[in-house]
C-alpha cells in the first residue's frame, strides 16, 4: 500500500489502519503520518516539507529553523541574542522546579527559549525577523522572549528595517510569574517608538496564538496575517466553554472566523507566505524586490502533533 | 443542651462565607459586641472587660495579619466588604462626573471612567468595577471588562491627555471576561492596544491595585508613571486556581500555586513590578474602608504632587524605561543596539 489512503472516519480511533501503523505516541519515527485533521494516513515520504497536510491543507506545526528557511533567501539569516537565557527569580516549583523543566527543554530543543530573533532578507530585501516555536514550553513568554522581541524592535528601529514576527503561543509563561506579565507592557513600548517613528510591523499568527502573546506584540501589528485554521484567541476554547457552560460556534477562533470579525488582515497559506511578506514589505518601503527566488530542499524538522 | 447546638448553628451561620483565617477575629469581635450590649440592656459597668478584649482583639489579629499565607491575601483582595472602586468615587473623590461611552460598541459596566476632583485637583478616573450587592456584581460581570471597556477606557485617556488632566487607574478585576462575545470584537487587541498607547499619553498616570490585578485584563489600563500596590492586594499572570489547574492539574492546589507565583504587594515590590505598597488598616482594608481611602488618597495626591512638574517627554521616557527595564537575563551578550 503506498500513499495516502483513509484512515477511518475522522478522530476515529481503533481502526484497522491505526493499529496496524502504531499508536500516535510513536508517529514520528513511523512510516506513516496521520492527518490530526482530516484523518488520513499519509506516507511520510509523501508528506511535504511544508508540514501541510496534502490532503485537506491542515497546517501542522512548523518548527523555528524550519520556517526560517520556508521564508527567508537562502543563506541570508542571521541569529542574535541566542544565547540569551532565563534565570528562575521566583525560584518557581510545582510538581518539579522549574530550573529544571527550562534545562530539560533546552537540551531537547537545542535552543535557549521559544523565539529566534534576528536579521535576513526577502527577495533581498532585509527585514529584522522572530520566530517563536510552539514546542518550547507552549511558545510562553517569559522575560527572555519580552527581552529577545524588545531587542528586535529596537534593532527594526535602529536600522530602518520592516519588522515580521511569527507567532505561536499558549501566553505569559507563569513560571515567571508578573514579570513574564511585565513582557507584555515591555514588547508593547517599543513597538510605539517603532510604529510611530514610521516603522512597519507584520505579525502573522500561527496555531495557536493565544493569552499573552495575543494580548500584547502579536495583535498591534500594522499588518496582522494569519495561517488557515490556526486557533488565535485572548481566552483558550477551554476557559471560554466552562465559563460560559454552553458549546462554542463552530470555527470559533479560528483564523477564518477572526477574519470575518475584522480582527486580522489576511490569511495566507503557508506555501504563499514568502511571496506575501515580500509584497507587503515592498508596498511598506517602496522597495523594488528582486525576483523571488525558489527555496530549494527540505526545510527539515519532524513533523508534530498540533 | 440542645439550645446549646441551637446557638452553635445560628453562630456558624453568622460566619458563613467568611474567611477560615479570619475566624477567631471573628469570634472575639461577637464577643465584644455582645458584652457592649449586655452593658447596655442591664446598666452593668463591663468597660473594664471590654477593654481588655478590645486589647486582646488586635493581638489577634496582628497575629493573623501578620502571617498571612499568600493564598489567604488573595482572599482578602477578594473579600466582599473591601472597598472597590465605587468606594472610591463616592467616598475619596469630592465630585464625580461619569463618562459613560466608548463610541464604539457598548457601556461596559465593568471598567467606570469619568471626570474626578480630589482636594481641588482634576483628574480622570478610570476603574475596574465589580459592583457591592449581588446585582450589581451580577451586571458588572464581577469585574471582568470586555473589549468595549477597555476601549472605553483608552476613549477617556485621551480625552484627559488633551485636556492636561492626569489619569488615575483603579485596578481590580479576577482577569479580562472570556465569552464569545470578548472575542468576537477582539479582546486581545482592545488589551494590547491600550498597553502600547499608554506608552504615548502626554500626562501623568498613578496605577493602583486595590484588590485583584488579574493578568492582562489589568494590565490593559495598568501602564502607570507610579504603579502602587494595596498591602493585601495581589497582582498575577494567571489566578492561582488557573496556575494550580495547568501545572498541578488540580484546582485543589491554589495555596500551592499562590505562593509559587510570588504575586503579593511585597515579592512584587522586590521584583520591581510596582513602585509602592500601601498599608492597610489592622486586619484588613475591609475592616476599616475609611483608613483605606485615606490612605489612598495621601498616595494619590502625593504622586499627583510629583510628577505634575515633568514634561510630558520626560514623563513619556520615564513611562518607557520602568517598563523596558523589568526582568533581567542571562547573557544575551553581543547583541548590536544597546538595550
Ligand atoms: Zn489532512
Amino acid at each position: 500500500m503506498i500513499g495516502p489512503f483513509r484512515g477511518g472516519s475522522r478522530g476515529e480511533r481503533g481502526t484497522m489502519a491505526w493499529t496496524r501503523f502504531g499508536k500516535k505516541k510513536d508517529m514520528p519515527g513511523g512510516l506513516w503520518i496521520k492527518c490530526e485533521a482530516c484523518g488520513n494516513m499519509i506516507f511520510r515520504k509523501d508528506f511535504p516539507g511544508s508540514k501541510v497536510c496534502p490532503e485537506c491543507g491542515h497546517h501542522f506545526p512548523l518548527g523555528a529553523e524550519a520556517r526560517l528557511r520556508m521564508t527567508l533567501d537562502e543563506g541570508s539569516f542571521e541569529e542574535f541574542w541566542a544565547d540569551m537565557r532565563t534565570i528562575d527569580r521566583l525560584g518557581f516549583v510545582d510538581r518539579a522546579p522549574y530550573k529544571e523543566k527550562i534545562e530539560k527543554t533546552i537540551k531537547k530543543a537545542g535552543r535557549n527559549e521559544a523565539i529566534v530573533t534576528g536579521i535576513g532578507a526577502i527577495a533581498g530585501m532585509p527585514l529584522a525577523i522572530g520566530v517563536m516555536d510552539f514546542q518550547f514550553l507552549g511558545g510562553s513568554m517569559g522575560v527572555v522572549v519580552g527581552e529577545k522581541v524588545a531587542r528586535l524592535v529596537e534593532l527594526a528601529r535602529e536600522r530602518s528595517l520592516p519588522l515580521v514576527i511569527f507567532c505561536a503561543s499558549g501566553g505569559a509563561r507563569m513560571h515567571e510569574g508578573a514579570l513574564s506579565l511585565m513582557q507584555m507592557a515591555k514588547s508593547c513600548a517599543t513597538l510605539k517608538r517603532f510604529q510611530d517613528g514610521g516603522g512597519f510591523y507584520v505579525s502573522v499568527l500561527t496555531n495557536p496564538t493565544t493569552g499573552g502573546v495575543t494580548a500584547s506584540f502579536a495583535t498591534v501589528a500594522d499588518v496582522i496575517l494569519a495561517e488557515p485554521g490556526a486557533l488565535i484567541g485572548f481566552a483558550g476554547p477551554r476557559v471560554i466553554k466552562t465559563t460560559l457552560k454552553q458549546d462554542l460556534p463552530k470555527g470559533f477562533q479560528k483564523a477564518e472566523f477572526l477574519l470575518e470579525k475584522g480582527q486580522i488582515d489576511r490569511i495566507v497559506p503557508r506555501d504563499r507566505m514568502r511571496p506575501e511578506l515580500a509584497r507587503l514589505i515592498a508596498y511598506a518601503t517602496g522597495r523594488d524586490p528582486l525576483p523571488l527566488k525558489e527555496i530549494t530542499g527540505d526545510p527539515g524538522g519532524e513533523v508534530q502533533a498540533g | 443542651m440542645a439550645k446549646q447546638d441551637d446557638k452553635n448553628k445560628t453562630r456558624d451561620r453568622s460566619f458563613e462565607g467568611t474567611l477560615a483565617f479570619e475566624r477567631p477575629i471573628l469570634e472575639m469581635e461577637h464577643k465584644i459586641q455582645e458584652l457592649k450590649s449586655l452593658a447596655e440592656s442591664t446598666h452593668l459597668n463591663l468597660n473594664g472587660e471590654v477593654t481588655a478584649l478590645e486589647e486582646r482583639l488586635r493581638k489577634v489579629t496582628s497575629q493573623v495579619y501578620d502571617r498571612l499565607t499568600p493564598w489567604e491575601r488573595v482572599n482578602v483582595a477578594r473579600h466582599p466588604d473591601r472597598p472597590v472602586t465605587s468606594d472610591y468615587l463616592t467616598r475619596m473623590l469630592d465630585d464625580f462626573v461619569e463618562l459613560h461611552g466608548d463610541r464604539l460598541f457598548a457601556d461596559d459596566p465593568a471598567i467606570v471612567t469619568g471626570f474626578g476632583m480630589l482636594d481641588g485637583r482634576r483628574l480622570m478616573l478610570v476603574g475596574h468595577r465589580k459592583g457591592k450587592s449581588v446585582k450589581e456584581r451580577l451586571l458588572c460581570n464581577f469585574g471582568c471588562a470586555h473589549p468595549e471597556g477597555y476601549r472605553k477606557a483608552l476613549e477617556k485617556m485621551r480625552l484627559a491627555e488633551r485636556l492636561g488632566i492626569p489619569i488615575l487607574c483603579l485596578i481590580n478585576t479576577p482577569g479580562a471576561y472570556p465569552g464569545i462575545g470578548a472575542e468576537e470584537r477582539g479582546q486581545a487587541r482592545a488589551i494590547a492596544y491600550n498597553i502600547r498607547e499608554m506608552f504615548g499619553l502626554r500626562v501623568p498616570i498613578l496605577a493602583l491595585v486595590i484588590g485583584e490585578g488579574g493578568s492582562g485584563g489589568a494590565l490593559g489600563i495598568g501602564i502607570g508613571d507610579r504603579v502602587g500596590i494595596l498591602e493585601h492586594a495581589y497582582y498575577s499572570v494567571i489566578s492561582p486556581e488557573g496556575c494550580a489547574a495547568i501545572l498541578w492539574k488540580s484546582g485543589d492546589k491554589a495555596p500551592e500555586a499562590a505562593e509559587a507565583l510570588k504575586l503579593t504587594a511585597g515579592d512584587l515590590k522586590s521584583l520591581g513590578v510596582v513602585d509602592d505598597v500601601l498599608p492597610e488598616p489592622l486586619g484588613g482594608a475591609h475592616r476599616n474602608p475609611e483608613e483605606t481611602l485615606a490612605t489612598v488618597r495621601e498616595w494619590v495626591l502625593e504622586g499627583l504632587d510629583s510628577l505634575s512638574g515633568m514634561a510630558p517627554e520626560e514623563l513619556m521616557e520615564r513611562r518607557f524605561r520602568k517598563f523596558r527595564e523589568m526582568g533581567e537575563v542571562e547573557q544575551g551578550e553581543g547583541h548590536p543596539v544597546e538595550a
